[in-house]
């Protein structure tokens, strides 16, 4: 038994308490726009943001979690899908099969939260999240057209 | 193109009878006999209840103008979904705003006698072989749409035209939307003659448009096979024999059986054991637990060190396949005034999807419907039917978009017989199968093994006289499909090395020249690996022919044009990315440059790259330029992220890319240890799209090949050392 807040909803749910917060996520609270892509903290396809910081949920056990921690998901990172790093990733067409998308896009927005004028440099070292695909260029630019146009905040 | 049904696709002209009964013939299948709640992602139930007519089989359009566009080959991140459309949408004439896609099952394929011809997406192929029959249903469409209007207003054809879904008759001023029309259009017989535009005149096709698929991977909204469900639905986890070939010997269910969640403990075929259980996490956390005893079998002592002493031996060995040879390389060998050789090596490496392997599965005595993400939707309805014991007519298998694919989910379709062989054990519930990181891991269809033995021969003026390129190693082919395998020949093993012709042509003129292949198949199970065996080859022939230029003391650039005299395509992309470089133009200090062409997958490339080493060894790639000519640019957007996509996905591997095997088992098991490149390591990419005509050339793939031997040219040039073995991680960069 967990009591969860997910994307500002107080959640009851009944899980072992070691289970990683990814599978609750998925499984019991049925969010599945964060995804599983390697289990150990190495991918980033499952971050989240837990009162704003970037995390990789698949190794934090549910039970390390509080009631009063805001946890958002993708499903929750905006009322309409338009925050300014979703509307820059449609902008730029980042995604190729798009699988590793909502980590990355969770990533950049903590990143942009913590430092918004993120240069070159800081993108290269705090977003290392993987995508087979190979989309990098793409979310690198997509990135720096956030910090250009100063949006983060705004939108 | 293979055994397509419709009569277009065996016509290589440009105007070819497109029968009625190809068009029409039947209406599309209901979709799906088990109804669970869940809308399949084919979204023609309407039309099967005749409310939508379809134009034809590629075409259908709603009253509100709306246009359906079918599509057969796979979406897994290259674009196809939205290039095909592209392709449709420019002979049909329609407004693009409006385009919808949705996908044709398997079954209903057949059922209508395999009318969207082929559904494999691999190699490259999903626009190159498909192009011709697919433009040819938009522009049919078209014509049957503009007759329709023209019979309501009862004048000729002709004198009517149609531009972005409206039909205008110039004469008369009158118009009418496609909408309006598409009911009357469907019952109109298909023309026989059906001209194609001249790709200088298009539109739609050719430009640079942004996916249609990228709003929903950017809110969570998007569903891959892995986010199924299904009322009643359980979740699988799975274990296979470590050891390939092994087998299983034994397991305690009794021990897990009490653990949360926890259903079924089953076997899965002779070498696996699975966990049903109500959630995946609860599966997974049981196997885990589960004592199981394997039956290793007899490759328990295969190493990564015994796999390459018989690949070496390999090198040397009297019998060989020719793959290509022109002239008498061994006398050219004995008469020359001077031979270099070098032996050149290339290991396993995974997929890694970022997706791991998944489907779900219902199956009861007289059905089985599986939905899973695939390269090849009809490959999967052949597995599932296999594993199920039931007549294709029976089975369905319903396609999601993959969360990667580079060649994984192609060929083999081994997880659809894993997950028809649980669910057959639990008739009428869905199960869905998802492998752990460490069972795709370990369990891939691994881009195979090879080494190179290069020998080449110079006269005393430094002309180079012959080239003996001894291949040693797996065959992909021989793994996939032993029985098509005749006295050891494999002609995919000389991709990038055939003697001059429309596909992986050698790029260069030698007077005397042998490219021979000796089989040697290790137990571990290959697959077609984006670039497949283009990507090895290119790295043996282009390093060497850097080493040759350099034993010579030529330009590495003037050296290979040398030698290219009469290969003009090969020759033409290595000029253009040789000037956009900026080839022998000065450089800021400590960065090199190295230079490497192919041709495969039907496109010549070519790429320099630009990169430091630091004195203590550390490798930078500073800039990569690419070149390609596809013949036609489909969506020159689309292509340039497909170029710099290849590019990753090359350079992950020479860089990092690397299984190995101890004790007849893959010893990596996750990112961890199977290290992949990641944004920090991207060298800008710049693309050169120069598409010349007259053929159809794929973009997913070629690419790759020539991103390993640019870079290993320009370490050699900025530190005089020629690494022949890959991942550069385990080679020692440090100035000697
Ligand atoms: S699934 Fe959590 S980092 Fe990969
Ligand atoms: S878009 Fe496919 S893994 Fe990143």
């Amino acid at each position: 038994m967990a009591k969860l807040n997910v994307n500002g909803k107080a959640l009851d749910v009944q899980v072992a308490e070691d289970t990683p917060l990814l599978w609750v996520i998925r499984e019991q609270i049925g969010l599945t726009g964060t995804k599983y892509g390697c289990g150990v903290a190495q991918c980033g396809a499952c971050t989240v943001h837990i009162d704003g910081v970037a995390t990789r949920s698949c190794s934090v056990p549910v039970s390390a979690v509080t009631a009063e921690q805001k946890i958002v998901t993708i499903e929750g990172l905006s009322p309409d899908g338009r925050h300014p790093v979703q509307q820059a990733w449609i902008k730029h067409d980042v995604p190729q099969c798009g699988f590793c998308q909502s980590g990355m896009i969770m990533a950049t927005v903590a990143l942009l939260q913590a430092n918004p004028k993120a240069t070159e440099a800081d993108i290269a070292s705090e977003i290392t999240n993987i995508c087979r695909c190979g989309t990098y260029a793409r979310v690198k630019t997509a990135i720096l057209d956030v910090v250009a146009g100063g949006t983060l905040g705004r939108g | 193109m293979t055994s397509a049904s419709t009569a277009s696709s065996k016509t290589p002209s440009s105007k070819a009878n497109l029968s009625r009964r190809s068009l029409l013939a039947g209406s599309v299948a209901a979709a799906g006999a088990f109804s669970f709640g869940f809308a399949i992602p084919f979204g023609s139930e309407a039309q099967a209840q005749g409310a939508t007519p379809e134009i034809n089989a590629w075409v259908v359009i709603h009253p509100d103008d709306k246009v359906v566009i079918r599509i057969v080959r796979s979406e897994m991140g290259q674009g196809t979904l939205t290039g095909l459309a592209q392709l449709v949408a420019e002979e049909l004439n329609c407004d693009w705003t409006k385009v919808t896609t949705e996908y044709p099952t398997p079954g209903q394929s057949v059922a209508r006698n395999r009318v969207w011809g082929n559904f494999s997406t691999g190699g490259s192929r999903g626009i190159r072989e498909s192009n011709e029959y697919v433009r040819k249903g938009g522009a049919a469409a078209r014509m049957m749409l503009i007759q329709a209007a023209a019979n309501e207003w009862k004048v000729p054809a002709a004198e009517c035209s149609a531009e972005k879904s409206v039909i205008t008759h110039k004469a008369s001023g009158r118009s009418l939307r496609y909408g309006q029309v598409a009911a009357a259009a469907a019952k109109i017989e298909a023309p026989k003659d059906v001209a194609l535009k001249d790709p200088k005149d298009w539109t739609i096709a050719g430009k640079p448009l942004p996916r249609l698929d990228t709003v929903d991977k950017t809110n969570g909204k998007k569903i891959y096979g892995m986010d199924l469900k299904m009322p009643g639905m359980l979740n699988a986890a799975i274990k296979d024999c470590p050891v390939f070939g092994g087998k299983v010997k034994s397991f305690d269910a009794a021990a897990i059986k009490a653990m949360p969640g926890v259903r079924h403990v089953l076997p899965v075929g002779d070498s696996a054991v699975t966990v049903v259980a109500e959630t995946w996490w609860q599966a997974k956390s049981a196997l885990d637990a589960l004592p199981i005893v394997w039956d290793e079998g007899e490759h328990a002592k295969v190493s990564s060190e015994s796999i390459a002493a018989w690949l070496k031996e390999g090198l040397d060995a009297p019998v060989a396949v020719v793959g290509n040879q022109n002239g008498d390389v061994k006398a050219a060998i004995a008469a020359a005034a001077k031979t270099v050789e070098a032996v050149y090596s290339y290991p396993y490496q995974n997929h890694a999807t970022m997706e791991t392997m998944n489907a779900t599965a219902v199956w009861t005595p007289d059905r089985c419907e599986v939905w899973t993400p695939t390269q090849n939707g009809e490959a999967a309805l052949a597995a599932t039917a296999e594993a199920a014991g039931l007549p294709i007519a029976k089975c369905e298998a319903y396609k999601i978009d993959l969360g990667g694919g580079f060649g994984r989910r192609g060929a083999s379709q081994d997880w659809v017989r894993q997950v028809v062989a649980i669910a057959k054990q639990i008739p009428g519930t869905p199960v869905k199968l998802i492998w752990s990181r460490e069972e795709d891991m370990t369990h891939g269809r691994y881009h195979p093994v090879t080494q190179c033995k290069m020998v080449g021969a110079f006269d005393k003026d430094n002309n180079l006289t012959g080239l003996h390129m001894r291949i040693s190693g797996q065959s992909i082919v021989a793994g996939l499909f032993p029985q098509t395998i005749q006295n050891g020949r494999d002609p995919a093993v000389f991709q990038g090395l055939n003697a001059p012709g429309p596909e992986a042509s050698i790029g260069y003129g030698v007077p005397n020249l042998l490219v021979d292949h000796a089989m040697r198949n290790p137990h571990v199970p290959p697959g077609f690996w984006r670039g497949v065996n283009l990507n090895q080859n290119t790295i043996y022939l282009e390093s060497f022919m850097d080493e040759l230029a350099h034993s010579v003391g030529k330009d590495p650039l003037e050296f290979r044009r040398g030698l290219m005299k009469n290969h003009p395509k090969h020759l033409a992309v290595l000029n253009a990315v040789a000037e956009k470089a900026g080839w022998g133009k000065p450089l800021p200090d400590g960065v090199f440059r190295g230079i490497c062409q192919t041709m495969g997958f039907g496109s010549y490339v070519a790429a320099v790259a630009e990169v430091s080493v630091s004195p203590a060894g550390q490798l930078k790639i500073h800039r990569i330029v690419a070149a390609t000519d596809p013949g036609h640019a489909v969506n020159p957007a689309q292509i340039e992220r497909q170029v710099e996509g290849s590019f990753v996905y090359g350079l992950s591997a020479s860089l990092y890319g690397e299984i190995t095997i101890k004790d007849g088992r893959v010893e990596q098991e996750n990112f961890d240890t199977y290290e992949v490149m990641r944004l920090e390591a991207m060298p800008a990419v710049e693309t050169v799209i120069v598409p010349s005509g007259g053929f159809w050339g794929g973009v997913g793939e070629p690419t790759i090949a020539v991103a390993a031997p640019a870079v290993l040219n320009a370490i050699f040039a900025a530190t005089g050392k020629r690494i022949r073995s890959l991942p550069l991680k385990n080679a020692d960069l440090k100035k000697a």
